[in-house]
Parts: C-alpha cells; structure tokens; sequence
C-alpha cells in the first residue's frame, strides 16, 4: 500500500479502494510519532477522536455516502480555533486546560465535509509572532533545519504539512501568519479574501485582519480546502455573503495574458539575494509563459508595517480583555477582583502578548487616539487606495513572501522589530483585505525553502490560483524535508 | 444671588425583544441565574456579535417618536472598562455616529409647553448582574460575587436630552412623558421598579441670566419618578448651598439615598476613566435605509402627546385630555368608539374615567361587555331624560354585568323615568291639593318651597318620575290657578 501525498491523490486513492482513511490517518500518527520530538508542530495530537472519525468516515464512504474531497483527509487545526470537547488554548497559559463548548465555523465545515481532525498545532501565543516561537508551551521547529524556526504564528500547522504529520491544516493570517510559515517550511499556504472564511469561534487577536486560511502541499490541494471551509457565515457580521469565485476554475490554464505586477517597494535592503534571485527567476518565467510583467510602485506598502503595529495590537488590547480569570482559564487569587483580574493577566499572558496588549492600549488612549490608531487607519485607506489602483493596471502582484528563509532559533527573539520585519512583505494583503497565497519556488544553497507570494484584488481568488498553480509547474518543486529520526 | 438649575436627563430603555442584542439567546429576567446564556454572552472566545434587527427597530421606533434624526450608517463602537459582569471586558455601544440624533420631546410643566432637546439615542448591550454576598451586599465588605449573565447582551436604547431642563418638576415630566412614549410604542416593558426604563440626572447650577455650564453632578438610582424629582431638588439645594458657603463643587457622581433623602458621593474616581472607544471591527456600519425608517414611521401607534392634542381638539379642557391620555387603552379605545358614535366629549370622559374605571379597578376585569355605542346610548338616556343621573350608574352597572343594551337595562330594571305629562299630572294634582301649606308659602314668594314640592310627587311616584318636569308641572299648576 503506497499512501499518496496530496489531498488529491488520498481523495481518489479513497475511492478507488487503494486505501482507507484508517491508513490515511495511521500514516499521519506514524509520522507525527517519528518527528514529533523534534518539531513539536502538535499540541495536542486527538488520536481517539481521529480514528473515530476516520472510521466513520470509511463506513460513510462504503456506506455511498460521499462527502466530497476532503473525505477521511487528516487536517490539523491551528489551536486558536475553538474544538468543542477539545482543549483549545491558542497556546497561552491563561487558556491552560480551556475546553470550548462549540465548535469554530470552520471546524463545523470541515466535519461536514468529513475531514478527520488530527490535532491542535502549535502558535505564537494568540497568534502574535512570526517564528512559533512565542508558544507558552513551548517552540516548534522546522523540518528543513530543526535548529530553525518553522516561521509563525501558523507554525505549527506549516511544520506539520511540511513533515507529513497532517496532509493538510488550517493557520489563521492577520498579518503574514499563514504565507511566512509556509514559505519556511515548503508549503502552500492561502490567506482568502477578508470575510470570506468565517472568523466565528477563532480566539482573535486582530478581528479587522484576521482571516482562516489553508496550508497543504500543493496549490490544488489548497482550493479544495479552502473551498471546503469558506461561504457565508451568518454567525460572522462581517462575513461575505456572496457570490463567491471558484479558486479551482482555472488550474492549469496558465498565465498567457496575463498582466503580472511585480511590486517595487518588497525588494532590496533586508531581502537575501537568494530569495530575491529566485523571484526574479520565476518572475522571467512567467513571463516566458505569456504574462505581461510590469514593475509598479506603491509607495504606501514602505508605511504598512508601522500602520499594522498600532491597528493589530488596538484591536487585540480589547480582544484579549475578555481573559480575565473571572469565568474560565487560568485565575490568580488576589484581595479584590481587580487584584485577581490583574494578576491572572500578568502570569497568564506571555510577554510579547503584554508588549502588544500595552502598546494597542496606549494607542487608543485618549490624547494618543488620532495621533496613533486614527493616523493608522489613515494609512490603511491610502494602502487600500493604492492597492485599488494597481490593481486596475494588473491582474496580480507578485513578491517574495518573506524576506529571508527560516531563520535560527533564538536569533530574532530578544529582537522584537527584526521579527516584525519578517512580515513586511505579507502584512499589505491584511490591511487592504485582499486574498494573498504563498507558494515554494526552491530552496537555498543552505537547502531552506523560499516562498513567492502572489497577491489578488478582493474575491480574485481565480485568478491567483491560475498564476500560483503556473508558479508550482515552472518551479517543479517536489523535495521533502529529510527529518532526523530519534528512535522512538 | 438667584441661581438656576441646569438639568440633562439620560435614560436607559431596556428593550422588550425576544432575543438579546447580539445573539439569540431568549430575554427573560424571571429566569434561574445564568441559563439564558451562550457563547456569544458570555465572551466565550471566539465568539462573535451579529446585531438583532428587532433591536434597531426598537430604537428607530423611540427616535423617531422623539422626533430624531435617523442615522442612514451608524457605527458601533467598544467601550472598554474591566467589571466583573462585562463579560468581554467591553461594552458594545455606540459613540459618535448614534442611530438617531437631534430630537426633541415637547413637555407640559404648569400650562407651559417647554421644549427639552434630544442629544441622541444609541444602541447598546446590558451587562451581566453582581450581587455581592456576605456583609450588607456592599461590594468592599463582600465575602463574594455571584454573577448572573442572563441580563448580559439584553439590548439597551440610552436617550440623552440636552442640558435643556430648569428644575426638579420639569425633569419629573420629561421623565414621565418618555416613559409614555416608550410604553406607548410597546417596544419596552418601561417598568422602573423593574429597572427596565432608569433615569439618571446630570445637574448642575449657574447664576440666573449665565450661559455658561457649572460643575455637572451626575445623580443615579432613582428608582420612582418622585424620588427623581426629590434627588434632583435636594441636589439642586445641596449646590447652592455648597457655593455660597464658598465652597467649590467636584464633578462627581452622586448616590440617591431614598431613606435619607439625599444625594451621596460614590467616591468614584472621575475623569479618570478612559474607554478607549474604537469602531468594533466584528460589526459593520449599521445601514438603515430611508425606506425602513419610513416603514416604521407608518407603523408608530399614536403617541401621548399628539393624544392629547387631539382630545383637546374633541372639546375636553387640558387637565381632562391629559387624564384620559394617561388611561388605559381599553378606556381610550372606549372613548374613541362613543365619540364614533356620537357622544359628547366631556360626558364620554367623565363615563369612562369615572365610573366605568372605578368599576374596572374595583372588580379587577375589563369592561368586556361595554361598547362605544352602549357609552353613547347611556349619555343619551340620560340627556334625554329617560334616566335619571342617578339611575344611569345603575344602568352602567347592568351593561357591565352583560345585562344588555342600556335602554334594556333600563327597562329591565324599571329605571325608566316617568316623562309623560299626563301621566304625571295626576300625582302633581294630588301632591299640591295634599300640601296646601306649601302651596299657601310658596305663593307668598317662599321659592324654595318648590323643592319640597318636587321631592313629594318623586316619592309618590316612586322616584321614577323626571325631576325636571314635575318642577315644570308644578310651576305650571301654581301659576294656572293664581
């Protein structure tokens, strides 16, 4: 029995009765078991609940009961969305032990669709970080280089798609959080439109940018789970009703007339050459393939990063209010409530939660509000004027999705806005709410992967996937981390 | 120095919707603690708000009825403070784009209309409930604080008037005219012993003839409209007498003591606040098309004051528009159908809230069995002297009862009075030939004799007899034979 690789190839191995989600599911325990020591890309890996559902999901399928693509597929969670029965601590202390009583709107869809839940994976604590390395519980790793960081806050669920560990998982991106751990790790990563996938029962750091997204192996891989979780939501206000574009219509009809924009401003000081070479490489490509390549300016794009660090830590200072001590989580005793709020908060968050929480405090602080959050939003018209612009001119924009491939441990941690450049090239998409996907072009001369983001107006899902399937053919990447086994 | 008083009443109007603000959790305050609750109130995280249309239309219905503008993109906005029963640590509220804006409520004070501005009128949710156990309930003695999410995310409308009141009385008015408005829309229970409409007073004082603002004081927990109106002229008094003892005023909210008669400092720290209000980014702008507003409009039921206009309009004197205003439907409606059926204004009034209310309050049931028209037909009986006033109440009495038509009862009862001429003269005749004396006194001028006269020929004829008439008879008698 040979398990294939790609939801794709499981989904018709599944029906033509080469294998059965048992194997599928005992093929991803096998290798979470096998690397798990080293990655730690799980926090909490669901073996009963899973090879239940995968069970069930063999007598649903023999049953005629055909529950599309994403039946019997092991998918992995990033565990900032919410598992009813399942703890689900978005890896902080102060949700040590929290088990939801509901399930998050995608994890509904993903049971319908009869998708087999693996686990919960690991994250920078409440997404806030861009290296896993911000887990209460612990970092997780990178399957290229296990002294390297998988890249964050989705790090977890990118190391476990790299490693076979899950065949496909979701990450949540506010501001590069899926894209940049997928591009360290040689994955496919998707941020959707803003308000197409429901944010209903994912813990949210920054509720304007979040959006749910899947990382799998491939690009095909990608739509199926993303066309398997998105669709209105009306538990969501600010869900999209309708209607929506089939990211899968155009897989495959390549980029000949295309118009591709290639965005000056993600280029140069702070980018490695080797990143920005094989950008440029595949950029010639794509233009041998028929596409019109245009360089275009968008001078906002240099202010998006300042704008994203007052916006998204606002927003998460009032989001994370609600943890509190008082209902559920962790509680440290004091004299008075407050004394018991304030100290629940100061053990239960990490620092870099605290660094943000202060600063998104401080920006809405009255006599700070305008100078701070309202000339951030400012910011974040102009980004969305400019964007609407350009994408008058192209049809996508392209860049790499991180300047750098997936750096040491430890070396950006005492470094807080060396990490926060890790994002530069991401965080544009979630101010501006356009759909933006990481695909891996190669890899360095070190062997580490590099990602090339291809970024889409607004529901211009189609297209985007159109031009990432044509950058997946041309850089024909298909190698596998090579993880140091530790016998078990 | 003579001093006014400058009073900003802000009211608090929980609405009578089914589910709550943001989720679809039921309303419903008789409930055991913390069983109408869900993800969504209670912060669970990841939980998110999607607003409740019934709830908007609520506070459309209050603006519109205030005489407010309508909002076409109003924006919900956080209003972040820790309390232990503000389950997300903030409150969903709106900030500076409200659903309505710039209104007015006309009020009466002493035959005097005044016309108290409406600031706004915006869209929020209640917090949970605390009650704190164990010495006296107050908080910094308590030994714990049990936490009831059940009024959490229970859809609040707060109106706020301008600075636009100059005393106690006033205050008491506007506070009641809203409370009727509210009532009168039925989009909330407006129960203020319940806690489902509160007022709160911000009040401060200037020199007569100033147009600057003074130090504003803000009053809670009135929990009566008397006790509104007392809080509010003993702070009155308490700042006057605070300034001209030299004494320099702090702005402050302040507790109404009902016991003591009188306002206390919470000792809260003010100004000190900051709620970082920001647009809640889980709602988008709340869009309220002019044709919704409209749709609304054509729905809103009469309000107190265009009732009161009209019944003036009827022929009843201000005092009498006002009490009817006030009755119950049933009344009302009652009112309207006799008018319909052509009765008099003032006799309809004075039938229905006299009468037919005291029986109603005494009886405890609805006068199911009287119609408008049975009202007119009483009036008319009366009026035309087939019943005496007298008798009338015990016709009234037979209608409610289910006895039937007022004539019928009338005659069932042998209620009917006597207006035959011929058939009265006869017992005149009798009466005057069996009371010479009178008849000897009231000819030497004795007027009043006539009364006695009167009282006579009704005991004789049973007191069915038309006083009216046999007053005429017995005129026409004496004079024929003088």
């Amino acid at each position: 029995m040979s398990i294939p690789n790609t939801i794709a190839g499981a989904a018709r191995a599944l029906r033509d009765g080469s294998v059965t989600a048992v194997d599928l599911l005992e093929s991803v325990l096998e290798r979470a078991h096998l690397t798990e020591a080293q990655l730690h890309a799980y926090l909490n890996i669901d073996r009963d609940g899973a090879r239940a559902a995968a069970e069930a999901a063999d007598a649903d399928l023999a049953a005629g009961n055909d529950r599309g693509p994403l039946h019997g597929i092991p998918i992995a969670l990033k565990d900032n969305m919410c598992t009813r029965g399942l703890e689900t601590t978005a890896a902080s202390q102060i949700l040590a032990g929290y088990v939801p009583p509901y399930d998050a709107t995608v994890v509904t869809s993903l049971r319908e669709a009869g998708a087999v839940i693996v686990g919960k994976t690991n994250l920078d604590e409440f997404a806030m970080g861009s290296s896993t390395e911000n887990s209460a519980y612990g970092p997780s790793f990178n399957p290229w280089d296990i002294t390297r960081v998988p890249g964050g806050s989705s790090g977890g669920s990118a190391a476990a798609v790299a490693a076979g560990s899950a065949f496909g998982a979701l990450g949540s991106d506010t501001g590069g959080s899926i894209r940049q751990p997928a591009s360290l790790t040689g994955t496919v990563g998707v941020k959707p439109t803003y308000g197409t996938v429901s944010r209903y029962g994912l813990i949210a750091f920054a509720s304007s940018l979040d959006q749910i997204g899947p990382i799998t192996r491939t690009v095909e891989d990608a739509a199926l789970l993303l066309q398997a979780i998105w669709g209105h939501d009306p538990k969501d206000a600010t869900s999209y009703p309708g209607p929506y574009p089939d990211p899968a219509a155009s897989l495959g009809a390549g980029v000949d007339g295309l118009r591709i924009g290639v965005v000056t401003e993600l280029a140069g000081e702070g980018y490695e050459p080797a990143v920005e070479s094989a950008v440029a490489d595949m950029v010639a490509k794509l233009q041998e393939e028929g596409a019109t390549v245009v360089e275009v300016s968008l001078p906002s794009f240099e202010i998006a990063l300042s704008a994203y660090y007052l916006i998204a830590p606002a927003e998460a200072s009032s989001n994370l209010a609600r943890f509190d001590g008082v209902r559920y989580g962790l509680r440290v005793d004091g004299e008075t409530t407050e004394e018991m709020m304030a100290r629940t908060r100061g053990q239960g968050f990490g620092p870099e939660v605290i660094r943000r929480v202060l600063l998104g405090t401080y920006a809405l602080s009255a006599g700070y509000y305008d100078a701070f959050y309202g000339q951030a939003q400012r910011v974040r018209a102009a980004i969305r004027a400019d964007v609407a612009r350009v994408f008058g001119e192209v049809d996508v924009l392209v860049s790499p999705t991180s300047p750098t491939v997936a750096f040491s441990a430890g070396a950006r941690v005492d470094d807080p806005l060396a990490m926060y450049l890790s994002d530069i090239c991401t965080i544009p998409s979630n101010l501006s709410g356009d759909p933006a996907m990481s695909v891996p072009i190669g890899l360095d001369e070190q062997g580490l992967p590099i990602g090339f983001q291809v970024m889409a107006p607004s529901l211009g899902e189609e297209t985007m996937f159109r031009v990432a399937a044509e950058v997946e053919r041309l850089a024909g990447f298909d190698a596998r981390p090579e993880i140091p086994v530790v016998a078990g | 120095m003579s001093w006014e008083a400058v009073i900003g009443i802000e009211t608090h109007v929980e609405l009578s919707t089914r589910s709550k603000m943001f989720c679809g959790c039921v309303v419903d305050f008789g409930a055991a603690p913390n069983t109408n609750v869900c993800p969504v109130c209670l912060g669970l995280p990841g939980a998110l708000p999607v607003p409740n249309r019934k709830a908007i239309e609520g506070i459309i219905a209050i603006g519109l009825a205030l005489n407010c503008e309508i909002t076409e993109r109003s924006v919900f906005h956080r209003k972040n403070y820790f309390y232990a029963d503000l389950p997300k640590n903030y409150q969903i509220s709106q900030y500076d784009v409200p659903v309505c804006h710039d209104g007015h409520l006309d009020v009466e004070v002493d035959g005097q209309t005044r016309r108290v501005g409406i600031e706004r009128a915006h869209m929020e949710e209640d917090t949970g409930k605390s009650t704190h156990v164990g010495d006296g309930g107050r908080i910094d003695a308590a030994s714990a604080t049990l936490l009831d999410f059940n009024r959490s995310g229970v859809p609040l409308v707060e109106v706020v008037s301008r600075p636009d009141i100059r005393s106690a009385a006033e205050a008491r008015v506007y506070a009641q005219e809203l409370r009727a408005i509210v009532a009168e829309l039925g989009v909330s229970d407006a129960r203020l012993e319940e806690g489902s409409i509160r007022f709160d007073a911000n009040v401060s004082i200037r020199p007569e003839g100033s147009e600057e603002l003074g130090t504003k004081v803000e009053i809670k927990n009135m929990n009566s409209f008397r006790s509104l109106e007392r809080a509010i002229e003993f702070e009155i008094a308490r700042q006057i007498a605070a300034v001209e003892a030299g004494e320099e005023l702090v702005q402050e909210t302040r507790h109404w003591d009902e016991e003591a008669g009188e306002t206390l400092s919470m000792r809260t720290k003010e100004g000190s606040s900051d709620y970082r209000y920001f647009a809640d980014p889980d709602l988008v702008p709340l869009v309220v098309p002019a044709d919704w507003v409209e749709e609304i409009r054509s729905t809103l039921p009469e309000l107190p004051e265009q009732r009161r206009k009209r019944y003036a309009g009827l022929g009843l004197d201000p005092k009498s528009a006002e009490i009817l205003s006030a009755s119950s439907p049933v009344i009302r409606g009652l009112f309207d159908d006799a008018l319909d059926a052509g009765a008099p204004a003032p006799a309809a009034f004075n039938w229905l809230t006299g009468e037919v209310t005291a029986w109603m309050r005494r009886t405890e049931s609805e006068p199911s069995n009287l119609t408008g028209v049975r009202v007119a037909a009483l009036i008319e009986l009366v009026d035309t002297g087939v019943v005496s006033a007298t008798a009338a109440k015990e016709v009234l009495e037979g209608v409610l009862a289910g006895e039937g038509e007022p004539r019928a009862v009338a005659e069932a009862r042998d209620l009917v009075q006597v207006s035959d001429r011929g058939e009265l003269a006869g017992a005149v005749e009798e009466v005057l030939a069996a009371n010479s004396d009178a008849v000897e006194r009231y000819r030497g001028g004795e007027e009043k004799v006539i009364g006695f006269l009167v009282g006579q020929v009704m005991r004789q004829t049973g007191g069915k007899a038309d006083p009216k008439l046999v007053n005429e008879l017995i005129r026409e008698s004496l004079a024929g034979n003088g």
